[in-house]
């Protein structure tokens, strides 16, 4: 493919020359000096549309990738001391993890919640909760990534309201919320309005953090999820790409123009161990994105054009067995996330096939980013795999693959993507083909054409069973549900039910932006739990149909 | 010989639903009559469901990490209806948490990366009773 440029690698050029660099020598080892970027003077070059080869064009150069390590267990106490060792440590972001009752938006004293709370992550239910979670950071100092969705406007709400209450204005935050409501009911099944519902939450929080909050990814569009739930490479690609489409539609009909939102856009890719494939995937995506953004949606801002993403290795493909084994592949993962030019990264624990990580699990998982980025010197040249005639094969092949599936999506709409994916996931489209996936990938496993070691084969070493694995108590979830009690006992209750009354007026009103509402209800210590059930009143709640 | 008839289901909060559709598959092709609950189900429903079915074995996935309270909240809500109704335990389940289990009732537990041979021969084991038996 020739890029559109009259001479792409002056206009590469001067963009470099532009930039800012690390202060490290770029060299080999034995002191071979190395070029920013390789390849002819008419080809492509990172940081010039369609991106295939990367959104930037000095990428690591300028700045290495985020090490945002996620992290989230038992009561909002433990997960900050979790916080302040990662910061301790050398990552530089933080990533919330929050635990089933809170991503279901149940309070920790629900029924429902029995034996789940702090176990997946963190339970938050109040205020008092997120103070404690940030307590001690700088929350206008550090990017804050926070993994919600059927909540995400709730514990928006409520970190903006911690933020403004340690002093820290909302226009200074920066972070993400996934916020990817569709990828949930294709994939993640943490889901609690019906889609459209849902998407008018999506669309309250675009807008005002695209008016509000300027340093803040309102969605981070999750393939992550699609992936571990069994898709194809291929699959993943075009149904996270197909829900970006679908929230740029919905953005559009709110009246946002397409530059006003879509730069604060990012995506989320898994890391599975196929090596060339993901780095083909990552390519394929940018490449589609940027098209796709300027062609179809009149984007003219290079940063909407621009896909960025951040990465997670596959927590699927880590086996029990030999768990020391899962630091390998996720060394090997990771560089692929890597190569693939991602600007975040998270490594998965050797652990996370039994438990949440141990804390020296999770260090080993960020030393293992940090040999990729300070001792292998592969950050020093964009693409490094751009321009092999085996990943530009494979990058088309990906580009074409998710194309086809773009076509479905569209044909599912009538001409549009937005109501494609709606439409998708009311009748189980997504959900069937991820599952017929997963099927088909177990049964190559069955039929001993897919090797895991110490699965399938190389047992030995086996009956060692010795890691240390991380216990969550029942302790945490009673402390957690006497916290929320004493909270309860201590708010002004008559102030909980004037904010929650205007919520459900709010909600009624599709016209209305219930951030707003939300914020206030977070002020006064209304508990997730209650503004969930509040809008759910209005919004009414989603039920699957189970298929196998 | 009528065919082994198994409710897969999904108890709690946990919407990992890759490994229950997998292993309902499994079951499937391997020749029972499988019945998924959906997600989101209680100990109760789950019981229920079990009993009015009359299924003759109950495979629970978990991978939450709740399964240390919910699987005996299951097999005494299955008790409590007066039934036998064997529970199998799938999941992340780590190998410390298994005797606790199978005293608390659990007729079987399955660990990640357990293959196809040994879930179905399991849960066909399960169903026949003979895990009980053995416990007896």
């Amino acid at each position: 493919m020739t890029a559109s440029s009259p001479n792409p690698r002056l206009e590469w050029q001067k963009a470099f020359e532009e930039s800012r660099l690390r202060d490290v020598p770029f060299q080999t080892m034995s002191g071979i000096p190395l070029e920013p970027v390789y390849g002819p003077d008419d080809g492509e070059f990172p940081g010039a549309y369609p991106y295939t080869r990367g959104p930037y064009a000095s990428m690591y150069r300028s700045k290495l990738w985020t090490m945002r390590m996620f992290a989230g267990f038992g009561t909002a106490i433990d997960t900050n001391l979790r916080f302040k060792e990662i910061i301790r440590a050398g990552g530089d972001g933080l990533s919330t993890a929050f635990d089933m009752p809170t991503l279901l938006g149940l309070d920790s004293d629900d029924p429902m919640a029995l034996g789940e709370v702090g176990r997946c992550g963190v339970a938050i239910d109040t205020l008092a909760d997120m103070s404690d979670l940030f307590s001690g950071i700088d929350l206008g100092n550090i990017t804050t990534s926070m993994t919600i969705n059927s909540p995400a406007a709730v514990l928006l709400a409520m970190f903006v309201a911690q933020a403004e209450s340690a002093g820290v204005p909302r226009a200074k935050l920066g972070g993400t919320l996934q916020n990817d409501i569709l990828k949930e009911y294709q994939a993640q099944k943490e889901f609690v309005f019906p889609p459209r519902q849902s998407m008018r939450l999506v669309r309250d929080t675009v807008a005002f953090t695209a008016a509000e909050m300027p340093r803040w990814h309102s969605i981070s569009i999750s393939g992550y999820h699609i992936r571990e739930a069994g898709s194809t490479a291929a699959e993943e690609l075009a149904f996270t790409l197909g829900n970006g489409f679908a929230y740029v539609e919905l953005a559009r009909q709110a009246g946002l123009p397409v530059d006003a939102f879509a730069p604060r856009l990012s995506f989320f890719f898994n890391a599975h161990i196929d090596f060339f494939e993901e780095i083909a995937k990552y390519r394929a995506a940018r490449r589609i994105w940027a098209r796709w953004m300027k062609e179809r949606y009149g984007a003219t801002s290079e940063r909407s054009m621009q896909l960025r993403f951040h990465t997670q290795t596959a927590g699927v493909s880590l086996t029990a067995q030999q768990p020391e084994v899962n630091l390998i592949r996720t060394a090997i993962e990771a560089l692929a996330g890597v190569l693939g030019g991602t600007q975040s990264l998270h490594t998965n624990s050797m652990d996370e096939a039994l438990a949440l990580p141990t804390e020296k699990a999770a260090r080993l998982a960020l030393r293992t980013q940090q040999v990729i980025a300070y001792e292998t010197n592969v950050a020093h040249v964009a693409d490094p795999l751009g321009g092999s005639h085996f990943v530009e094969a494979l990058t088309d092949e990906m580009e074409a693959r998710a194309e086809e599936i773009f076509a479905r999506i569209d044909e599912m709409g009538r001409g549009s993507m937005l109501e494609g994916c709606i439409t998708g996931i009311e009748e189980n489209w997504f959900q069937g083909r991820i599952a017929d996936s997963a099927y088909e990938l177990e049964r190559a496993f069955n039929r001993g054409e897919r090797i895991i070691v110490g699965v399938n084969r190389f047992l030995e070493g086996n009956e060692e069973d010795s890691l240390d694995i991380l216990k969550i108590t029942n302790e945490d979830e009673a402390k957690q549900r006497q916290r929320l009690g004493q909270v309860k006992r201590e708010r002004n209750e008559s102030a909980v039910l004037d904010a929650l009354d205007r919520l459900a007026k709010d909600a009624v009103d599709p016209e209305v932006n219930l951030m707003p509402a939300l914020i206030d209800a977070s002020n006064v210590f209304a508990t997730v739990g209650e503004m969930m059930t509040t809008m759910a009143g209005v919004f009414g709640r989603h039920v699957e149909v189970p298929t196998i | 010989m009528a065919a082994i008839r198994v409710l897969v289901a999904k108890v709690g909060l946990d919407g990992h639903d890759r490994g229950v559709k997998v292993v309902a598959r499994l079951l499937r092709d391997a020749g029972l009559e499988v019945i998924y609950t959906g997600l989101f189900q209680t100990p109760e429903t789950v019981a229920a469901a079990a009993v009015d079915e009359d299924v003759d074995v109950i495979g629970l996935s978990m991978l939450s990490g709740a399964h240390m309270t919910l699987a005996p909240l299951v097999v005494q809500a299955v008790r409590a209806r007066n039934s036998d109704i064997p529970v199998v335990v799938g999941g992340i389940i780590p190998n410390q948490d298994v005797t606790e289990l199978l005293e608390a009732g659990v007729a079987a537990c399955l660990g990640p990366g357990a293959p196809a041979e040994e879930v179905v021969q399991t849960v066909i084991t399960a169903a026949r009773g003979e895990h009980r038996r053995q416990a007896v």
